[in-house]
């Protein structure tokens, strides 16, 4: 299937089936050794394994590097203003709940200038996928501190070492009423980071996926020891978590985590000497603004009666 | 209809002499939550419906339950109504009803009442039982009546005890009574009034409030020795009356938009009350978002999925919205803007009018960002303004400025009901594929427009950026492109002012004076010049609906008239103040356009008293500026 197929005449949308270059973006260009080729790759492979339609697919961002993502799908896409992608994905999806709508934003864009809109997009609980790529550092802007550098980190504008200890959006997320899904996964091991996108697209409400990121230029050598030593990383295990086998043989450290125990998930989000990647929170029964907020049909003769009706109460 | 029913024994009393008037200015002022507005809005509704023209303003004091008895916690509403068309609020109030006498003085010490005005006036404070209260009573009224007011006293609670014991809330439709008598009011239309009114209480609240009301029309006939006379003239075709918020929000559903998106702030809120009521069963959603940027950007990305959506908002929270603002512009993604203006800068005046976010709404954005701004100057133009707004900013995939104010958000006006069309519906979403080798950009050089593609298109598919971009939305910051892509976004102006006419002249077609208003200034502006042509002045006004871009032929038009003049609610620098020459001058905001644009020396008369501009005090600068030599266009 050629990426011309959408021009077809009358397309039975059922008969079609997509492969990888229906969508496929320019060609991504970030620095090599950039986390985000890595997420890309784990996204183009979602989406081919779940047939998205990518006339019906919306990858929504800020500004940043991250923020570049939606030019290299050929999906539509918004690249918007540093921090701001939330609103217009909530603007979209209010309007068009039938598009499937995936966010993009890095850490600065997420928790600093946008985490007025983080907090309430937890809140919402507006079915999309949100993807924090945190590389723990302003990346665009060329390394200054990112509410999630770790304390002491030296950069441009904390060049004697970040002062304050690192926001952890987890344990935000997790914290914010209304929160429906939560997980964190590591760009450096593509099954897990799959398998928890995967789950995410899945979840009927907002997903959050926590995704650290390596950063070649500014935070060069944060992630090393965890990438060479997988001993460092706790994965959360459960039949109803992030299920990824061809993971057992290497990462032997794991715990138990029912991801329907909030009150665990927050203990295990909490900073404690272990990255931790998994499933931490998922809960289906939450309020759904877009579900609540979902407005009749009506036809323009219709409207015009209501608004003649309208008139009436105003009528001299 | 029924006249009020005078229920006096023949005999007993002299009828009450009736004064006949064009027009009569009353207020009805009392602390926060005695409801006075109430019985304002239900008297200018009562007064339209019977025929004649109407303008009503509320008055808000800054706080929401300041202090009571307080000369600042004035709260209430004007009503100023004649027999022919009223188009302002006008200069002095003829008759007052206040519910202490501190309100009333609050209102004698902001002039806003004629020398020969009629107050009526709650008496109970005089023999109050805390000798605070009466020693005010006694202080304040020796300052009225030092005025030459006519004072009536009314023992309004002692009066509305007898139906309710908290007189606090029945003293409104008491005054209510009051006026039905005084004014010759149909009982049955006040009566649908109140029904209205109170549509969510009960039955019992309903006839209360009646009873209270015939109380008031009782006392009356019984007290009184006058009634005025405004006569009607019973409206020859359909009207509609309402505030400009609600002719925004009904502006909204008769352009088929399905999202606005808003975060509260005074006084553009009650346009979204207005929607939170109706627009679901319109299909459309109100989302009150966590603040003013989530707000249009919630706007933007419903837009650009597909239909136009809106977000309104006052000042402060349009400073707020102009990166994304600029961000629509970028990505030509369709916005309708609705600003109701209000006193600045910074916080300001919350509840009072001002017109200072003329250059805000035209430049203030990150860059060069073209946008339409439009600024309707009636209540009837808040509702077209809105179909006008959506049209042009689908058509032109273009963000759209409505510069609404404080002074119509809450004046209410009659107006001819507007018959709804389909063609000012938003089109349904097509969502066929498009033509193949379609681009984002294609901009038709001719329009500075382009087709876009909406998600959904099969085919279409594209990144919009705020970044510069080339006709395949490719990010692209050759210099070619950026100057290229710039003059596109720009064209769309120019060529949607060759669809504009030309502003209509009000008056002779050239004289000593041309008077330049924009927004809600319009009837004052032209009651003020048929005052100066009264004492035959040679003056002209006209009106701008258009800001950005202008409408044609200005410039031709100035050079008829010797001088050219802006009045506007902004400041500008007084001629003759310290410090002020002509090169330092700052000037009203519409002159300084003006003068950008035309080349002319167009002079200005603002004033920023945080209330409507009285047509008094506009005539009275019409003829300085007509009378003094100098202007002499070029
Ligand atoms: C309103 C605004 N402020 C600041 C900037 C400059 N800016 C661009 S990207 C960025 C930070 C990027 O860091 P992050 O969000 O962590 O994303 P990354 O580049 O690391 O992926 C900043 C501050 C901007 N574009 N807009």
């Amino acid at each position: 299937m050629t990426s011309h197929c959408a021009i077809l005449p009358v397309l039975d949308d059922d008969d079609r089936e997509f492969e990888l270059d229906d969508y496929e973006g320019v060609t991504a260009r970030w620095c090599p050794g950039c986390g985000d080729h890595s997420v890309l790759t784990a996204v183009e492979k979602l989406l081919v394994a779940e047939q998205l339609k990518p006339e019906q697919t919306v990858f929504v961002s800020g500004i940043g590097c991250s923020s570049r993502f939606p030019h290299y799908l050929k999906t539509y896409g918004f690249h918007g203003l540093h921090g701001r992608a939330l609103p217009v994905a909530t603007g979209v999806k209010l309007h068009r709940p039938d598009l499937e709508v995936f966010v993009v934003m890095g850490d600065g864009d997420c928790c600093s200038i946008g985490a007025g809109h983080w907090i309430h997009a937890i809140r919402y609980n507006i079915r999309m996928v949100v993807m924090l790529l945190d590389n723990s550092i302003y990346g665009l802007t060329k390394k200054q501190t990112s509410p999630t550098t770790p304390q002491g980190f030296k950069t441009n504008t904390q060049p004697f070492g970040s002062f304050l200890p690192a926001l952890n959006p987890l344990t935000t997320t997790l914290g914010t009423t209304n929160v429906s899904f939560v997980a964190q996964t590591a760009e450096w091991v593509p099954a897990h980071l799959y398998a928890t996108l995967r789950a995410a697209y899945r979840h009927q409400g907002f997903a959050f996926v926590r995704i650290l990121q390596r950063c070649p230029l500014f935070t060069q050598g944060m992630y090393d020891e965890a990438v060479r030593n997988p001993g460092m990383i706790e994965l959360l295990v459960h039949d109803d978590g992030v299920v990824a086998p061809e993971l057992d043989k290497i990462y032997k450290n794991r715990v138990a985590h029912d991801p329907s125990d909030l009150d665990a998930a927050r203990r295990l989000a909490e900073d404690g000497g272990h990255i931790r990647l998994g499933l931490f929170y998922r809960n289906e029964a939450r309020a759904r603004y877009d579900l609540l907020r979902k407005p009749p049909k009506v036809t323009s003769s219709e409207r015009i009666a209501l608004l003649n009706a309208e008139l009436d109460h105003y009528a001299v | 209809m029924t006249a009020v029913a005078v229920p006096v024994e023949s005999g007993l009393r002299p009828a009450p002499t009736v004064l006949k008037r064009p027009e009569h200015t009353v207020e009805i002022v009392s602390d926060s939550g005695e409801g006075a507005q109430k019985c304002g809005q239900i008297f200018g509704a009562v007064s339209a419906k019977m025929g004649n023209g109407v303008w009503t303003v509320e008055i808000i004091p800054a706080e929401i339950q300041p202090p009571p008895r307080t000369a600042e916690g004035a709260s209430g509403n004007r009503i100023r109504f004649g027999t022919g068309p009223v188009t302002n609020w006008g200069d002095e109030t003829n008759l007052v009803i206040a519910f202490n006498e501190q309100v009333l003085l609050g209102r004698h010490l902001l002039g806003t009442m004629a020398g020969d005005a009629i107050v009526l006036l709650e008496n109970s404070w005089a023999t109050n039982s805390n000798p605070d209260i009466r020693a005010a009573w006694d202080k304040a009224l020796a300052e009225l009546s030092a005025q030459s007011y006519r004072i009536i006293e009314v023992p309004m609670e002692e009066q509305c005890l007898t139906i309710d014991e908290n007189p606090r809330k029945g003293k409104n439709m008491f005054a209510l009574g009051l006026l039905a008598y005084i004014y010759d009011r149909s009982l049955e239309r006040i009566e649908d009034q109140i029904a209205y009114a109170f549509r969510k209480k009960s039955e019992e609240v309903f006839q209360r409030n009646v009873a209270l009301m015939r109380l008031g029309v009782e006392w009356a006939a019984a007290n009184l020795d006058f009634r005025i006379d405004v006569p009607t003239h019973p409206p020859t075709e359909a009207l509609v009356v309402m505030n400009g918020n609600e002719a925004l929000g009904m502006g909204a559903l008769a352009s088929g938009m399905e999202l606005c998106a808003m975060y509260p702030i005074t006084p553009a809120t009650s346009v979204s009350h207005y929607l939170a009521e109706v627009f679901t069963k319109f299909g459309g959603i109100l989302h009150q978002a966590e603040d003013e940027i989530a707000a249009v950007g919630v706007a933007i990305g419903a837009s650009y999925a597909g239909k136009v959506a809106f977000t309104i908002t006052s000042g402060p929270g349009f400073a707020l919205k102009t990166e994304f603002i600029g961000l629509a512009v970028m990505t030509e993604t369709p916005l309708v803007v609705m600003n109701v203006q209000r006193g600045g800068p910074s916080t300001g005046l919350p509840t009072k009018v001002e017109q200072s976010d003329l250059l805000a709404a035209l430049f203030a954005e990150p860059g060069d960002a073209p946008r339409v701004v439009i600024a309707p100057a009636t209540i009837e133009e808040c509702f077209h303004s809105v179909i006008t707004a959506r049209q042009i900013a689908e058509t032109f995939r273009a963000v759209v400025i409505i510069l609404s104010d404080a002074n119509l958000s809450t004046g209410v006006q009659p107006f001819p009901r507007p018959q709804l069309k389909k063609e000012w519906l938003a089109p349904e979403l097509d969502l066929a594929p498009v033509k193949e080798g379609q681009r984002p950009y294609e901009w038709d050089a001719r329009m500075g427009t382009s087709t876009r593609a909406i998600p959904g298109q099969p085919g279409g598919m594209f990144t919009v950026t705020g970044l510069s971009h080339d006709e395949g939305s490719k990010v692209a910051y050759d210099a070619g492109v950026h100057q290229h892509s710039t003059a596109m976004r720009s064209r769309k102006l120019a060529v949607l002012q060759q669809t504009l006419l030309r502003p209509a002249l009000y008056g002779d077609q050239d004289g000593d004076l041309l008077v330049v208003g924009w927004g809600s200034t319009k009837g004052a502006i032209e009651e003020a010049v048929d005052r100066a042509r009264a004492e035959g002045i040679r003056a002209s006004s006209v009106h701008l609906t258009f800001l950005s871009p202008l409408q044609p032929g200005l410039k031709e038009i100035f050079s008829r008239f010797r001088k050219v003049m802006t009045v506007e609610i902004n400041y500008s620098d007084q001629r003759g103040d310290p410090f002020i020459t002509e090169e330092n001058r700052r000037r009203g905001q519409l002159a300084m356009l003006l003068r950008a644009q035309t080349l002319c020396d167009v002079d200005c008369w603002t004033r920023v008293p945080g209330e409507p501009l009285r047509p008094g005090l506009i005539h009275k600068a019409i003829r300085d500026a007509a009378l003094t030599p100098g202007g002499d266009q070029p």
